[in-house]
């Protein structure tokens, strides 16, 4: 078990490192195409919204709905109201747990 | 050295503090974040320095949980470096994305690209295809720290709290990210983006492997192609 587990941090380790090294030397130090700009532009928003969707309506590699979806969306609403993050993340918890306790 | 600084030193030192700023809510979620990531390791057998080590030179939350998360339901190594290794494949587009705006030569690039984690790389990003790289590295420093402290603190004091989704900490991830979805929704175009990359990852995730529909929705973007603002 324990040789498996350093195996992994090291395996981790590596391709983290590859994966986030080989992006910015991939255009060989040329600017980015014009015609690519815009595709930067909305990469994050794409990107981002496919974390939060896999992880608020799926737990591993089957949809799930449950009490953290009501959490992050009570969560969502703070944010939406411009409340701090913070505040955001700890209802978000507390409302998680909170459903969990009374189910 | 502040002395001799130029216009140029100052601009930089500007930078790191704006980000270093920005990052701070971050910071602070990550914090939560990596305790969790913490007990999960220790709940899953690893010993409380293999979930530190991990976060100080893997420091990447998805990778990390999906690792972990393998090798406790019974995979191998090799199932779990995979599975960290398509969980970060988001980071490809990013870094080509950043390349342009690093300067130096292939292999300086490629080590400053490991600075890159999603709030900071979507904080620098300014919007018209470059990045503030200082902005970058002031930003991913705090977060740094206290993805290790949290880490720390969650994989040594996590007897206290085992079964970390029972406390609601599952629901810590989605709502980080849901705030750096929100602060890049800033038109009809990215709205709509978000909305279908998140549709288009989530029709994705009962038949590809882990990370594979978070990646898929990086294709969303190819529509601004079409946007016609080149120029």
């Amino acid at each position: 078990m324990t040789a498996t587990v350093w195996w992994t941090i090291a395996g981790c380790t590596v391709v983290t490192a590859v994966i986030k090294g080989v992006g910015p030397v991939a255009l060989g130090g040329r600017d980015i195409p014009p015609r690519l700009i815009g595709v930067i532009a909305l990469m994050a928003p794409a990107l981002l919204a496919a974390l939060v969707v896999t992880s608020t309506f799926a737990v591993g590699d089957r949809w799930h709905v449950g009490a953290h979806t009501v959490g992050v969306a009570v969560g969502g609403l703070v944010l939406l109201r411009r409340g701090p993050l913070i505040v955001a993340v700890v209802l978000a918890v507390a409302v998680t747990a909170g459903l969990r306790a009374i189910t | 050295m502040s002395s001799t600084s130029t216009p140029g030193d100052e601009q930089r030192n500007a930078s790191l503090r704006a980000g270093f700023r920005a990052a701070l809510p971050y910071a602070a979620v990550g914090f939560l974040l990596s305790m969790s990531f913490g007990i999960l390791a220790r709940d899953s057998g690893f010993p409380a320095e293999a979930a530190i080590v991990m976060s100080a030179i893997v420091f990447a939350g998805s990778a990390q949980f999906a690792a972990v998360s393998i090798i406790a339901s019974g995979g191998t190594a090799g199932a779990a470096v995979a599975a960290a290794a398509l969980m970060n494949s988001r980071f490809l587009p990013m870094g080509i994305a950043l390349g342009p705006s690093l300067p130096g030569r292939a292999a300086w690039r490629a080590a400053q690209g490991q600075a890159v984690v999603d709030a900071s790389w979507a904080m620098a990003n300014r919007g018209d295809g470059t990045f503030d790289r200082w902005f970058l590295f002031g930003s991913t420093a705090p977060q740094y720290v206290m993805w290790i402290a949290g880490t720390t603190l969650g994989a040594l004091g996590g007897d206290l709290f085992s079964d970390p989704s029972r406390y609601g900490l599952d629901a810590i991830y989605p709502t980080f990210f849901l705030a750096l979805v929100i602060s890049e929704v800033k038109d009809r175009t990215t709205l709509v983006i978000a909305i279908v990359g998140g549709l288009l990852a989530l029709s994705l995730v009962e038949v590809a492997p882990a990370g594979l529909p978070v990646l898929a929705a990086s294709l969303v973007a190819l529509w601004g192609l079409r946007r016609g603002r080149t120029a």
